[in-house]
């Protein structure tokens, strides 16, 4: 379906774009560049429904078969190795591990595919916090046991920027231009989040906090995840279309949602559950040039040996004792037998890949549903031109109001190299496009690279010739969705329980696409393993 | 008849303007290339040989001398009116430079020699050639005269370079134009054609004239008291380097970074006393930032220096005292000493990622942190990187701005390199031009503050007197009661305090 380059950016950006973009109608330069990542045939492979025939000498066992090498799959090896558990392996369908948290390679710095942070932890969140010792990234313990990041890793001032009608504002929300009103109505939103950020059910428990796990069930605060966020501002009076911009970028950032998608439960989170108390910055971040792939990086330092990449598993089969797994390697069969599966694949998955799932589902796999996204990164050979001096300089985050992505993020920024090459990673949520997964599916590099390219010549004009090269990364299933009525509607806690010999360790679990809960999850399935041993 | 005295006036003025063009390249050449006897006495030299050339070449005009005399008049108008301009928008690109002097130096005085001659064919035939030699050549030289003492009286301090170039086009071409009344009966056809070029030239100096803000050096020029002899849009920044009566100075992005005035007591106060504190013969020295050479030269006053490495972002930074000699006078040539190894590099960068052997004595003279990737430079981070780079005896020293116009700017690096482990002692001097100016001693190790220079180290500044007073702030500097933000890569506290204490004096 060839389409038109007016006809390509009305689909995505709005015909406003399109229109500006067309109007010069030379041909305009394109970096070269390409797809990176799988394409979504081969898993599509699982939806046929096939049955697979291993041949009797292709099949060898396991104690435990990990099936994905994301967070969650990579994080429950971790711990396995720890409790000394060897006989492990992780099947993982792409060519390389770390699910969304992947990273490139390359100069001057790497950079990230996907997720890019994380929130320094509280000290409540021990085995995240002993991860990070780890991995060097902690100073030792404040007099109180504070947790402190290293300087170099806390992600460096100037964090973020928006352009805004031709200029560049200094922060996230846009102070430049707003009213009286504007100012009262986002001190009286904060007022409602230190509300929430305070609250404490019976059991002492926060409304939000990381993992969600450990968030208060009280039904007043699980009463926000009846409605969207959306309707949740209209009914506090929150009208300033500024701020709503700012819940609306906050649940595009964090979900891949639009304001009106969002659970109002899901929406607070993302405000509260990173402040320890009210009137406390957020926490703050934790960044390198490859994102969140230095945790990728640093679990395959301790536990690559047992990934298999490019291992598809067509079929996940729970036995009297154990599970046989199918997996097509390079167009053969090969057969794992192992006393148990942990399956940290995306959940709606499990229905496709493990038998009997359809027939007697132990939960709805079509509660999880995922977004579609799609990430580009710019390898420029200069910084963009500077337009006015009074704009606020390039800065970690690098956001655009009017536009329907959500900016870039400069790989250079944390390593303090503030002249040459860099490498901007550009993200799309395809939260307003209509079927935008087949749409995502039938736009080639070209496509896509003319809506980033499109985008963010709006605020740098001389974008397309600093571009040396852009490639795509297309995310068919790239984040949970947490909409109304599916954090507190009791799938997760279901999907939680172990299948048989399966158990279930995603993201998924906790409801929301983050570092936080797929570390969690990867962790309870591991530790759940560990202990049903020692029973034994 | 009338036309001889008037056509005396006319040599007059083409004689002023002459001398005027001759002086305005010999003024620009010697700001730009140093050393201005030599300059002042090529371009002299080389402006006669030009008029003899163009004497003899009047030889070679036989037909229509009023219409050629009239053309050549015009010439030196637009030659020598936009030589100015033209001069200071080839500064950027120095290898052009010179050839574009004297071209320009060259072609004016051929055409101005070839004038001359024609005029005294032309009044020939009114004259006796006894009259008419003593009385052209006497209007010349007092043409010459009232130039040469208007140039620097009026001129010069009035109009600027430009101006005066441009103003001086016009008037040439004014004549020109008069002369084609003067000459009417003698112009063979075209004369209304000369008119209108003369009108032309004229309307065209006269936009450049109002216009030449933006002409030369994009509008600089009203930003700089001074002339602007050197400027240059590098990767990084805009340098600037200005000449005025007190001397030179060099500007980035707009800020001062020293008087040549003056600038030795920035320079002795930053680089002596951390000599005096390191205790041991220091052999190894690290320089960052410090692109003007300034430091340099106060550093090769120590002949126990073996290795001095310097790292300063911008080539065309470090290159600066060669693009503009007069500048590498000042600094005593101190690039062209073999212990110096120059890397262009950000030293935030150089320090992560550059092994290297520890240096003895830091010297860190970075310009005011007004930015974040200059604030960078400043942060605890920083300060720990360097650690690979020293010893716990090295000596540092950091220059940190004004204590009186940005306090809590001064005292937060002070606190921000105690926070990163070192010892810190703060201290001050007065350097005019900046006004009352701050550094810091720093090391690992605890130090006394240093009470004199080394031995047989000649100095214009520092002495054994005042140094130890350097270290005793006066109240309104002192480190203030309220406590001070440490700076941080994460936080950025020092660009912040910066742009809020030094916006106090923008106006």
């Amino acid at each position: 379906m060839p389409l038109s380059r007016r006809e390509l950016l009305t689909l995505f950006l709005g015909a406003p774009f399109a229109f500006a973009a067309c109007r010069d109608t030379s041909a305009k330069r394109l970096p070269e560049g390409e797809i990176v990542g799988q394409s979504a045939n081969i898993g599509h492979i699982l939806r046929e429904g096939r049955t697979f025939e291993v041949p009797p000498t292709n099949w060898e066992t396991k104690r435990v078969v990990i099936v994905g090498a994301g967070i969650a799959g990579l994080s429950a090896a971790w711990r396995l190795k720890g409790k000394g558990f060897d006989d492990v392996a992780i099947i993982e369908l792409e060519k390389e591990p770390g699910g969304t948290s992947r990273s490139g390679v390359g100069k001057p710095v790497n950079y990230p595919w996907g997720a890019h942070y994380l929130p320094v932890p509280f000290a409540e969140n021990a085995d995240l916090v002993t991860l990070l010792d780890e991995m060097s990234l902690l100073e030792p313990r404040g007099p109180n046991g504070e947790i402190h990041a290293k300087e170099e890793f806390l992600c460096r001032e100037p964090e973020e920027r928006v352009f805004y009608k031709g200029r560049w504002y200094e922060g996230l929300y846009l102070n430049a231009g707003a009213s009286q009103e504007d100012k009262r109505q986002f001190d009286a939103f904060y007022a409602e989040v230190n509300k929430w950020i305070n609250f404490r059910d019976g059991k002492g428990r926060r409304a939000f906090v990381l993992p969600v796990e450990h968030c208060s069930d009280d039904a007043d605060a699980t009463a926000l995840d009846k409605l969207t966020f959306a309707d949740w501002l209209t009914q506090n009076g929150f009208d300033s279309e500024r701020l709503r911009w700012y819940c609306d970028y906050a649940c595009r950032d964090d979900y891949g949602l639009k304001l009106e998608e969002t659970s109002a439960w899901a929406g607070l989170f993302y405000f509260c559950s990173r402040v320890k108390k009210s009137g406390d910055e957020s926490q703050p971040f934790i960044t390198v040039p490859e994102g969140n792939g230095q945790f990728v990086n640093h679990f395959v330092s301790k536990v690559g040996d047992k990934v298999r990449k490019n291992w598809m598993a067509v079929s996940i089969e729970p036995k009297e004792s154990g599970v046989e797994i199918t997996c097509l390697v390079d167009g053969t069969l090969r057969g794992i037998k192992a006393e148990k599966v942990i399956f940290a694949g995306p959940m709606f998955t499990a229905a496709y890949a493990i038998r009997g799932f359809r027939e007697n589902p132990p939960f709805d796999a079509s509660e999880f549903q995922h977004n579609a996204w799609f990430v580009a990164n710019l390898h420029l050979n200069e910084r963009p031109k500077v337009r006015f001096t009074s704009d606020f300089p390039l800065a970690w985050d690098n956001v655009l109001y009017e536009s329907p992505s959500l900016g870039y993020v400069t790989a250079t920024h944390q390593k303090g190299m503030d002249y040459g090459p860099t490498t901007l990673t550009y993200y799309y949520p395809m939260c307003a496009e209509q079927n935008a997964r087949t749409t995502l599916f039938d736009y080639d590099r070209d496509q896509i690279a003319e809506v980033c390219l499109s985008d963010m010549e709006r605020a740098h004009k001389d974008i397309r010739e600093l571009a040396t090269r852009l490639d795509v990364m297309r995310w068919g299933h790239a984040m949970i969705s947490p909409r109304p009525n599916f954090i507190w509607s009791g799938v997760r806690q279901k999907a939680m329980q172990p299948y048989r010999n399966i158990h279930f360790a995603h993201t998924d679990l906790g409801g929301v696409a983050l570092f936080e809960e797929a570390f969690y999850h990867g962790l309870r399935a591991a530790d759940a393993i560990v202990q049903n041993n020692a029973r034994s | 008849m009338k036309r001889a005295p008037l056509l005396f006036l006319n040599v007059f003025i083409i004689a002023i303007c002459g001398l005027i063009y001759e002086l305005l390249a010999g003024t620009l050449s010697s700001y730009v290339l140093g050393d201005s006897v030599t300059q002042f006495s090529i371009i002299i030299g080389t402006y006669l040989f030009a008029m003899g050339v163009g004497s003899y070449l009047s030889r070679f005009v036989d037909k229509n001398i009023a219409n050629r005399f009239v053309e050549v008049e015009l010439a030196v108008a637009v030659v020598g009116g936009f030589s100015a301009p033209l001069l200071f928008l080839t500064f950027a690109n120095l290898s052009y430079f010179a050839i574009v002097l004297y071209g320009i130096v060259f072609i004016i005085g051929m055409l101005v020699g070839l004038e001359i001659p024609l005029l005294m064919r032309i009044l020939k035939d009114e004259l006796d050639f006894k009259d008419l030699v003593s009385r052209v050549l006497a209007f010349d030289y007092i043409g010459a005269l009232v130039a040469s003492l208007l140039f620097p009286i009026f001129f010069v301090p009035r109009l600027g370079l430009n101006r005066t170039s441009l103003l001086f086009g016009m008037l040439n071409a004014a004549v020109a134009i008069w002369g084609t009344w003067l000459l009417e009966p003698l112009l063979k056809k075209h004369i209304t054609l000369l008119r209108v070029k003369g009108a032309v030239i004229i309307i065209l100096l006269a936009i450049a004239f109002i216009k030449s803000d933006k002409l030369t050096t994009l509008a600089e020029d009203s930003l700089y008291v001074d002339n602007i002899i050197y400027s240059k849009s590098s990767h990084y920044q805009r340098i600037i380097v200005t000449k005025g009566k007190t001397g030179y100075a060099l500007f980035l992005n707009g800020n001062l970074q020293f008087s040549s005035f003056d600038e030795y007591r920035y320079h002795e106060a930053l680089v002596h006393p951390v000599f005096s504190t390191f205790r041991g013969e220091p052999k190894r020295v690290l320089v960052l930032g410090g692109g003007d050479g300034l430091a340099l030269r106060e550093i090769e006053k120590y002949p126990s220096v073996e290795y001095i490495q310097l790292v300063d972002l911008d080539p065309d930074m470090t290159n600066v005292s060669n693009a503009v000699p007069a500048l590498g006078e000042l600094n005593h040539h101190s690039f062209h000493d073999p212990r110096v190894h120059v890397t262009n590099a950000d030293a935030f960068v150089w320090l992560d990622t550059v092994e290297s052997d520890p240096f003895d004595i830091v010297v860190i003279d970075f310009p005011d942190p007004n930015n974040f990737a200059l604030g960078k430079l400043y942060t605890t981070r920083f300060y720990n990187l360097l650690k690979k780079k020293i010893r716990p005896d090295s000596a540092i020293v950091v220059q940190t701005t004004s204590p009186l116009m940005a306090r809590m700017s001064f005292w937060c690096i002070a606190a921000t390199l105690e926070a990163a482990g070192y010892d810190v002692k703060p201290y001050y001097t007065t350097v005019p031009s900046f006004g009352v100016w701050g550094y810091a001693l720093a090391s690992l190790s605890p130090f006394d503050a240093p009470s004199k220079v080394r031995d047989g180290i000649d100095t214009k500044f520092i002495n054994a007197e005042m140094m130890p007073s350097m270290f005793e702030f006066p109240k309104d500097t002192s480190r203030p009661d309220e406590p001070v933000e440490v700076n941080r890569l994460d936080n950025q506290a020092l660009v912040r305090y910066y742009e809020s204490e030094w916006r106090r004096f923008e106006q």
